[in-house]
C-alpha cells in the first residue's frame, strides 16, 4: 500500500532529476569548450620564454638528411626560432606553429566550435574559425587532452601555405603545455632541377617510375627535445 | 727508364705553356670563389628557388649552407669539364709534338724498346694530370675550406637533395679526386693514342675536345633510344662518377646514414670501364706505334 502510495513520487523525482541532469551536462558541455581552451590557454600562458635543446629528424621524400640538434627558441607572443648550431637543416614554412601559444595569440578573434570527442582517442575536438577575414589561418582543429588540459594534436589550413598538423606527447614538462616530442607535417611542393644543371652521374639502377613521387606530398618534421630552460629569459637577438 | 722519365717530365714542365693550365684553373678557382663570396646568397636563392614554397632560408640558413664543402662541388662541377682541354693540352703533344720537332726518330735512338719509350711518355702526361689534380685539389678545396670554412654539405641533384655531416665530407672528396685522377687518365690516354697517327698536336688536342665535347653531349642527354644503347659504352658517362660518392644512403625515414654511398657498386663498376679504356687506349696506341713507320 505504502509502496503504491510513493510510486508517482518517486517516478516525479525520477523524472525531474533526469530533466536537471540532463540540463546540467548540456550546459556543462556547452561551457567546457570554452572553459577547456581558457584551462588550456592558462598552462601555457605560464611560459613567457623557453629555450630546449632538441633532435630534429626531417622526413621530406625529397630530402636526405641527418638527423640535427637543434636549440629551439621561443619569445611571447610569437616568436619562435629553430637553430641548427652545429650545422644545417632544412626549416619547413610555418614551423613557428609548433609553438602552441601561436593557435591562441588572439583567442578573442576566433569562434570555437565544440565538436565533440574522438571516437578511437577520446580527445576532445574543437575548431576555432578566425574571425579576422583577411587572417592567413582559416581554420584551427585542437584535440584536447580533457583530463591534463593539453592539446595532444593540432591542424592548421592556412590561405598560402596548406595545411599543417602538429602531433604532440608529453612527459616531464606536460605542466607548461611543453611537449617532449613534437611531429610537424606540412605540404611540400614539388622539387625538379635541369639535368643540365646538376649534371648528375646516372648510375644505370632503374629508379621507380612514379610521376607523382615528388610532387605535393607530406613533409614531417620530428623535435624531440631532450631539456627545457623555462623562463629563464631569451635575448631578441636570437630571433634576428 | 726512371732516367728517361725525368727527362719527359723536365721537358713537360720547362716549356712554358705547361703552366697556362695551372694558371687557367687557379684564374678559374678563384674567380668563383670570388663571386661566391660576395654575391653567394643570390645564388643560393637561384639553386633553392624550387624550395622556397615549402621551406624557409634564413641569410644564417644561406651562411651555412655556402661553405668550402659545396664551393668546391661546385668549381669540380664547372671545372672537370674543362679540364680534358687542359689534359689533352700535354697528352696530344706528347708523340705528335716530337714528330713536329722532328725529335722522334732521335729520341727512338736511345737503348729503349717502343713500348718503354710510350710507357714513359704515357706516365709522364699521367703525372702532369695528377699535378693538375692536386694542383686543383689545393685550391678548389683547401682553398674554399679556408675562405668559407666548412659546414654540413648540400648536394643537389635533379630529383632530390643530399644532405652530409661535416664530419662526413672530406674522405669523399679525397675519394672522388681519386675517381676523378683515373677519368682524366681516361681522356689523356684518347689523346696520347691520338697523338700517335699526327704529327702536329694540334690536330690530337682539337680531336680529343670534339670527342669528349660530343660524348659528353650524348651522356647528358635524355633520350630513351640512347639511354641503354649508347650511353653505358662511352666512357664520358662514366667519368662524372666521382658524384656517386657525395650520394648517400638514407634509412626508410630519409634519415642519411653517415660514411655510407648511396650505389658503390655502379661507381666501382665505373671505375673499372675507365681502366678498360684506358687500357684499350694505351695498348692501341703502343700497338699503333711499334708498327709505325718513324720518318721523323
Amino acid at each position: 500500500m505504502m509502496f503504491n502510495l510513493l510510486y508517482p513520487v518517486k517516478r516525479i523525482f525520477f523524472i525531474v532529476g533526469v530533466f536537471v541532469s540532463l540540463l546540467f551536462s548540456v550546459s556543462l558541455k556547452a561551457q567546457t569548450a570554452e572553459e577547456l581552451i581558457a584551462k588550456v590557454k592558462a598552462k601555457l600562458e605560464k611560459v613567457n620564454d623557453y629555450q630546449a635543446n632538441g633532435k630534429m629528424k626531417t622526413n621530406v621524400i625529397f630530402i636526405k638528411a641527418p638527423i640535427a640538434n637543434v636549440k629551439v627558441y621561443y619569445k611571447k607572443p610569437n616568436k619562435l626560432r629553430i637553430n641548427n648550431e652545429g650545422g644545417i637543416s632544412f626549416i619547413p614554412k610555418g614551423s613557428m606553429n609548433i609553438n602552441l601559444n601561436n593557435i591562441f595569440v588572439n583567442t578573442t578573434g576566433f569562434d570555437i566550435i565544440d565538436i565533440g570527442k574522438e571516437e578511437k582517442t577520446n580527445l576532445r575536438i574543437i575548431k576555432l574559425l578566425p574571425k579576422d577575414e583577411n587572417s592567413d589561418v582559416v581554420l584551427s582543429t585542437v584535440y584536447i587532452d580533457e583530463g591534463q588540459s593539453l592539446i595532444k594534436k593540432a591542424k592548421t589550413t592556412t590561405k598560402e601555405n596548406g595545411t599543417y598538423e602538429l602531433e604532440m606527447n608529453y612527459g616531464k614538462y606536460a605542466d607548461y603545455g611543453l611537449a617532449d616530442k613534437v611531429v610537424f607535417s606540412f605540404n611540400t611542393k614539388d622539387y625538379k632541377l635541369p639535368k643540365g644543371i646538376t649534371f648528375d652521374y646516372d648510375d644505370g639502377s632503374k629508379k621507380q617510375e612514379n610521376p607523382d613521387k615528388l610532387k605535393n606530398k607530406k613533409g614531417k618534421v620530428e623535435i624531440v627535445y631532450s631539456a627545457y630552460v623555462i623562463n629563464k629569459g631569451v635575448s631578441d637577438t636570437v630571433f634576428k | 727508364m726512371l732516367k728517361l722519365l725525368r727527362i719527359e717530365l723536365f721537358k713537360i714542365f720547362k716549356r712554358p705553356r705547361t703552366y697556362i693550365a695551372f694558371g687557367a684553373i687557379a684564374a678559374v678557382v678563384f674567380l668563383i670563389q670570388i663571386a661566391l663570396k660576395f654575391d653567394g646568397k643570390s645564388y643560393v636563392d637561384l639553386l633553392m628557388s624550387n624550395l622556397s614554397g615549402s621551406f624557409e632560408f634564413s641569410d644564417e640558413f644561406k651562411g651555412k649552407l655556402l661553405n668550402g664543402y659545396l664551393i668546391c662541388f661546385v668549381i669540380l662541377n664547372t671545372l672537370l669539364i674543362q679540364m680534358p682541354l687542359l689534359v689533352a693540352l700535354i697528352s696530344g703533344d706528347s708523340i705528335a709534338g716530337e714528330a713536329n720537332m722532328g725529335t722522334l726518330r732521335l729520341s727512338l735512338t736511345k737503348p729503349v724498346s717502343r713500348t718503354q719509350y710510350m710507357l714513359v711518355k704515357f706516365a709522364a702526361s699521367i703525372i702532369y694530370t695528377l699535378a693538375l689534380l692536386i694542383w686543383m685539389a689545393a685550391l678548389a678545396l683547401f682553398g674554399s675550406m679556408i675562405i668559407f670554412g666548412t659546414n654540413d654539405m648540400v648536394v643537389l641533384r635533379s630529383e632530390g637533395i643530399e644532405q652530409m655531416k661535416n664530419f662526413d665530407v672530406l674522405w669523399r672528396y679525397f675519394a672522388a679526386f681519386g675517381y676523378a685522377a683515373v677519368a682524366l687518365t681516361t681522356v689523356s690516354a684518347l689523346s696520347f693514342l691520338l697523338s700517335v697517327f699526327s704529327e702536329n698536336s694540334i690536330g690530337p688536342i682539337i680531336a680529343t675536345m670534339s670527342i669528349v665535347i660530343v660524348f659528353t653531349i650524348l651522356s647528358e642527354m635524355n633520350i630513351p633510344i640512347y639511354d641503354e644503347t649508347i650511353k653505358p659504352y662511352l666512357f664520358t658517362s662514366h667519368m662524372v662518377a666521382w658524384k656517386g660518392f657525395f650520394y648517400v644512403k638514407a634509412d626508410a625515414e630519409g634519415t642519411t646514414i653517415n660514411g655510407s654511398i648511396e650505389n658503390l657498386p655502379a661507381v666501382l663498376r665505373s671505375l673499372g670501364i675507365l681502366v678498360i679504356y684506358i687500357i684499350l687506349f694505351f695498348s692501341s696506341a703502343v700497338w699503333v706505334f711499334k708498327k709505325k713507320d718513324i720518318l721523323t
